[in-house]
Formats: structure tokens, sequence, C-alpha cells
């Protein structure tokens, strides 16, 4: 097959491209350039272009570079932007692999007459009565099944994701093995276009209006303040300044229209069930006891889907045990087993 | 007819339409060059035998440069290329030359962002790209009424991305006019190949000049500095180049820049009128055909593109895939200039005749021809871009290909 492979100058897409190169297809490595501005990790720096193109001469691959910035910069950081001034907690990964990478990228690579793309994602896709779906990578500790959640199954008839099968020390070991100059290179972490020395906070205050707030206990009594309540996140513990009180304290509400963030017990964060907004189903609507994960790298835990308006886009999820709430614009994906079933957005209260 | 990616081996065929971005070296620059790579490899600074060998050659190969550009052999200062020349020339040396640069928005990056970085002023452009004249005297004379006047204006012979050429008499007559005594810089580098530069660099005092555009080595340029034009060394050092450009000169790439100079020169007039034929009949195979393609400059009296230039646009279309199918055809173009390659950025020369009006929409196209092209690469160069564009619209009007018949390969 003619597989266009992204190449992210990472480990894992190196990897990727040798895995296919082995087995005999015929590969080509893009880098997608997504962020114009200063980034000191993530995928877009001129370093990683560099390491990708290397990697792809070591490979023989041929190397491009897509520029998908302008795509990049409306379908991500923009709403990235405009959800922390809602006091959403959004998920830049999610929204990139659905309308930048598996969208605008596969469209891309089916227009230059690929039969493939590849990434170097771990996870797989996993084929239930004829229908393709995302599942589970085999490396339970670096799956990404969570932000991979909103491909179609006609978009994951047309991934390969060559590393899902694989360990993350499998990964390394390959690349050591075939000396490829990625092999020892940290894993990217957090959100590409956010420089770990600025932040979140130097990122979103340029961008949009940061106010401080006040914070309240569940009576209403003023306990301290925070500089930025478009920064503070349902469940979130440190950072909060509060006076007096040795309790654990967490965040259990956070109102940004009136500069309010609530804090309380543990047990006031406990919801029997989550609302989801902007849901998509791979197939039909599940039944019966099902998984379902609320963070990146939290756990998947046991749940039914008490309603869905498929029409409507939304669902009511009821866990099978109370639940940590989960922040309004998280991404919340549901699975049967290992395999990816549907997902959407949680929504405010 | 229509091409399609998935039907298509790996091209039997190579047409290279991307002649501005660079071109190969010629068999004459080659074989000048090739004693001074190894066995006469004295430095022409020294004082034994191989260093009064190099000198020789130097001497000589500046002089022939000095014939084609129209300038006495003490004006031409050897540089590493036209960037360097450009920047030495705006910024005139170090520290820069005293007052504000001046050049047009459609300059070459060397030219542009030397002057920005100088806090200098840039002048609008005409939907051609060509400087606006009543603009620059207006700036000019502003300049000359405040406290810190122009310090040069610079301004190209030929536009690098549309070849649009610039009538340099009439910049110089306005310099002379609004201010007096400032030198004038032209960006030569596109149109050394293709016009006599003795007649048409002449009103500038300081010309920029690049071996690799007409055959020379790369890493090889001229600045002509006539006299009377003050200049500082950009690169000060052991005082080579009579004090303007230090550093150990590079006999080898002067001698075959000088070599490629001059054979361009000799064969010019039958060249130019050769290839000038080609890209007329290049522009007119892609308009004749029915895919949407448009000019982007529109011919209009008194406008004069240099002969191998063909710059157009493909409404509806997007540039990255179009190029990325071109040169799986085989077709090496540019969509606007190869200097910031990488990715595919809007093209400041084309938001500059943008501003002036021209209608610049879609995917901009740069085939810019050589010596060396024939009928049947213009023939087939024009095929490849019809059927690619045909497939782009095709499939942009919902039309699918069909799904992976395995038919490739």
């Amino acid at each position: 097959m003619r597989v266009l492979v992204a190449l992210s100058g990472g480990v894992d897409s190196s990897v990727a491209a040798a895995e296919l190169v082995a087995a005999g297809h015929e590969v080509v490595g893009v880098t997608l350039r997504l962020w114009g501005g200063p980034s000191d990790r993530g995928c877009c720096s001129v370093a990683d272009v560099e390491d990708a193109r290397r990697v792809a001469a070591q490979l023989g691959l041929e190397h491009h570079v897509f520029d998908f910035a302008e795509r990049f910069h409306a379908s991500v950081v923009e709403p990235y932007v405009r959800a922390h001034a809602d006091g959403r907690t959004p998920n830049p990964c999610v929204e990139c692999n659905r309308s930048v990478k598996f969208d605008a990228l596969l469209d891309r690579a089916d227009l230059l007459g690929f039969d493939r793309l590849a990434t170097g994602h771990h996870a797989r896709i996993a084929w239930v009565e004829g229908r393709a779906h995302v599942a589970r990578g085999a490396d339970a500790a670096k799956d990404q099944s969570y932000v991979l959640h909103p491909l179609t199954a006609a978009a994951a008839g047309r991934v390969l994701f060559p590393v899902g099968d694989l360990g993350k020390d499998e990964v390394r070991r390959r690349a050591r093995a075939l000396g490829l100059r990625t092999a020892a290179k940290p894993d990217s972490q957090d959100t590409c276009f956010i420089t770990a020395s600025g932040g979140r906070e130097a990122f979103l205050s340029e961008r949009t209006g940061l106010h401080p707030g006040e914070v309240v206990d569940v009576d209403g009594a003023v306990v301290g303040r925070v500089d930025a309540v478009e920064l503070v996140t349902i469940g979130q513990r440190r950072g909060l300044a509060l006076a007096g009180g040795a309790d654990r304290r967490y965040v259990v509400d956070v109102d940004v229209p009136a500069r309010r963030v609530v804090v309380g017990p543990p047990e006031r964060l406990q919801r029997g069930t989550v609302r989801l907004e902007q849901v998509a189903w791979n197939g039909p609507v599940p039944t019966g006891t099902v998984l379902v994960q609320t963070s990146a790298h939290g756990v998947a835990a046991p749940a039914v889907v008490a309603s869905s308006d498929v029409d409507a886009g939304d669902a009511e999820v009821r866990w099978l045990r109370p639940r940590p709430r989960v922040a309004a614009g998280q991404s919340v994906v549901v699975y049967d087993g290992d395999v990816v079933r549907g997902g959407g957005v949680a929504s405010a209260g | 007819m229509v091409w399609n990616p998935r039907d298509h081996d790996a091209p039997t065929r190579v047409v290279d339409l991307d002649h501005a971005a660079t071109t190969r070296l010629r068999p004459e620059a080659r074989s000048a060059m090739e004693p001074f790579l190894a066995d006469r490899y004295g430095n022409p600074s020294g004082i034994h035998a191989a260093a009064r060998d190099a000198l020789r050659a130097l001497d000589e190969a500046r002089e022939r440069v000095a014939g084609v550009l129209g300038c006495t052999p003490g004006e031409v200062v050897l540089t590493s290329g036209g960037t360097e020349s450009d920047v030495h020339a705006v910024s005139g040396g170090m520290p820069p030359r005293p007052g504000v640069p001046v050049c047009a928005a459609a300059e070459h990056h060397a030219v542009l962002r030397t002057v920005e970085a100088l806090d200098g002023r840039v002048v609008d452009v005409d939907a051609a790209g060509r400087v606006d004249l009543d603009a620059l005297g207006g700036t000019l004379e502003s300049l000359a009424s405040a406290d810190r006047g122009a310090s040069v204006v610079s301004v190209a012979l030929a536009n690098n991305e549309l070849g649009t050429v610039v009538d340099l008499e009439a910049v110089a007559s306005v310099v002379r006019r609004t201010a007096p005594g400032v030198p004038l810089h032209t960006d030569a580098v596109q149109a050394a190949p293709w016009l006599d530069l003795r007649v048409r660099s002449a009103p500038a005092s300081l010309v920029s000049v690049s071996g690799h555009k007409f055959g020379g080595p790369r890493g090889s340029g001229v600045l002509v500095v006539r006299g009377g034009v003050e200049l500082r060394p950009l690169l000060p050092g052991g005082g080579q180049e009579r004090g303007r450009r230090s550093g150990s000169v590079d006999v080898a790439g002067a001698v075959g820049l000088a070599a490629a100079l001059e054979a361009a020169s000799v064969e010019r007039s039958t060249v130019v009128e050769r290839v000038g034929g080609l890209r007329d009949r290049l522009v007119g195979r892609l308009l004749g055909a029915d895919v949407g393609v448009r000019r982007t400059v529109e011919p209009t009296d008194g406008l004069e593109v240099l002969p191998n230039f063909a710059h157009v646009r493909v409404p509806g279309v997007e540039v990255e895939p179009l190029l990325y199918l071109l040169d799986e055809a085989g077709l090496r173009v540019a969509s606007a200039s190869s200097c910031s390659s990488g990715a595919h950025r809007a093209s400041h020369v084309l938001e500059a005749v943008a501003s002036a009006g021209a209608v610049v929409d879609g995917a901009a196209l740069r085939l810019t021809l050589g010596p060396e092209t024939t009928a049947d690469d213009v023939d087939h160069a024009a095929e490849v871009v019809v059927g690619v564009v045909g497939y782009l619209l095709d499939r942009r009007s919902g039309g699918r290909t069909p799904a992976a018949s395995g038919g490739r390969r």
C-alpha cells in the first residue's frame, strides 16, 4: 500500500515509519507545521522537523512539510482559549486529532493518492461487525485511545497505528537497533503550543482576560483568593493558598462570570452521573455496562449509558459507583472493553 | 486529460522550470574552476609563485566580470552571493551608513529585512510589483525635510517572484530630483542572465549579482560599487577586496562566476528570443486549457517581464497539494520565492501587489525557464499542470478517486 506517515520527530512515529518500511509498504513521511508561535516542546519546533527529516532519510523515505497552521489555529488554539474564558477545561489534543490529523491530514493523504495514513500513536484499530474502531494500545501506560476517540469508523478504517502493538520499551529498543537518532529522545508532554517557561497562564493572559476571584467554602464564607479563576479546574487541590483549616479541600465548583471558586470536602465532588454534549457514537449506542474514562491518563470506571439523544448529540452516563465530578469541557470516552465506542465532552453543571 | 496520482508511477521525465531558484553549473564554469579546486590552490593575498598565479587568475576574472557588468575591475567586489551583496549595499557596511534606507515593498527579503532592521522606509508598489515612483518621491522628500535623510534607495531591476522589470532610469531620476547624492542600489540577481546589465543596471551605483542564477557556482556573488560611493566593510578583517570585503578570496568561485557570466552574456540575444517564445507558448497553453489558470500580472502597455518568467495563479486550488503532485509528476516549479522553503507562507510580493489592486487568489505558481529548456519540456509541463489542476478541481467539486485499486505499482 501507499502509506503517508506523520513524523513528529519523536521516537514513536520514527519506529512507526520503520515498521511500515519493513512491512514492504511504499512510504512517504510528512511533518505538520501546526504552530507559528514560540514553542519549546511538542511537535512543531525546527529541531523536531529536523529530527523527522533525518529519520526519514535514514529509512530512505521522502520527507515533506505540510503547513496546517491556519487550520490548527482555528480548530485547536482558538477553541482552547475560548473554553478557558468560559470556565471549561478543554483537551486540545483531542481537537487536534479530530480536526487536523484525522480530518484535514487524512483528506490530504487521500487527495495525494495514499491508501492509508499512519501515525505513531499508541492505539490499535479493532474491527467490530465490519466497522473500524479505535482501541487501546498494547502498552497500558502509554495508551492514547482517549485522545483519538473522535475518529469516525470511516477515518479509523483508513488509519494505521504501527506501534500500537508494542510496548514503549520495545519501541525504544527497535529505534536503538535501527540507529535512529530519536531513540533516546524524551516523550513529548503537555500542550505543544504552550511553552514550559511561560505556561498556560502566560499563554492565556495574552489572548483572553484572566480575572482574580474569591475562593469560598460551601457555606459561602470567603477563605482565599486566586489570581485567575479561568485557570482553576474542578477537583484541583493545590495552588489555592487557603487560609486556615488543615482539612482536605478541593475545588468543587468554578463560576467564571461571578469570579468565584467553591472549595469543599472531597465528598462534595462525588456525582452519580455525568452529562455529555457533542456526543458521537461509532455504531449503535452501547447497552449494558461500559467503561468510561474522563481524563487522558485516568482509569476507566464502570458505568451505563443511561440515555442518549443521537440527533441532539447529548447523553447521560450513570456510574455504577459515584465518581468525582468531571470538569466541563473534558472529554469523556466510552469503551466496551478496550474498544472505543464513542464519547463527548462533559457539560457544565 | 485529468491526472490521477493513483494511476502514476515514478515520473519518467523530469522538467525543471525553477531556474529562478538556481541553475546547473555551466560546463564553461566547471572547467574554468577545476584547476583552482586542487592544483592551483594559492591564496592571492600571498607573495610566492602559487599566490601570484591565483592573483593573476583573480585579476582576469574580475576584468571579465567588469566587462559584462559595465564597470571597472576596481568597482567589482566579490562576495558570497546575492544576499551578502544586498545586505552590504543597503546597510553600507558596519557600522551602517548614516540615514534612512529606503526600498520597495516587493524587494527580496535580503533587502527588505535589512531595511526593516535599520528602521528604514518601505515604499508601495503597483499591481505589477514595480515601485510607485510618486510614492518614492514623496518618501524621499519627506525624509529630506526631516532630521535624517535617506541613506540609500534599493529597487530591484527585476522582481524575483513575478519577473517584472523596473525602469531603473526613471527611478534614478526620481532619486536625483528628490534626494540628490543618495546612492541607488539595484538587486540585479534575477535580471543578470537575461538583461544586458551594461545598459540596464547603469543608473544604479550599487548592483548585486549572484553567480548561481546563470550557471555559476553557488556561494559566489558580486557587488558593483561605482566610483564615489562610500562603503564600509560588512566583513572587516584582512582587508581583501581593497578593504571592502575581508576573507580569503574564493578564486575558484570568482573564476567560475566570470566564466558563466561571460558565457551567458555571449549567448544572451539568441537565448532571450528563444526562451521568450517558449515562455509565451507555455503561458498560452496554460491559459488555453479550460482549468481556470490566470496570469498573475496581466500584460499592459509598457510592462516588461523577464523572458523566462511565467507567474500564474489557479483559483480554487490549494498550493500545497498542487506543488506536491507536480513534483510527483516530475515538474519542478516554485510557489513564490524559493528562499523561505519548508512550509508555504503567504508571499510578501503577492501581498504587496494585492494592496495595489492585483487579484492574487488561488495557488500561485512561478515557472521559470532556463537556457536549456526545450519546446518539448514546455509542452510536457503544460500538460502536467493542466492535468493536475484538473484533478484537484475535480476532487474539490466532490469527485472521488476510485478506491485503491492496486493499479499503481
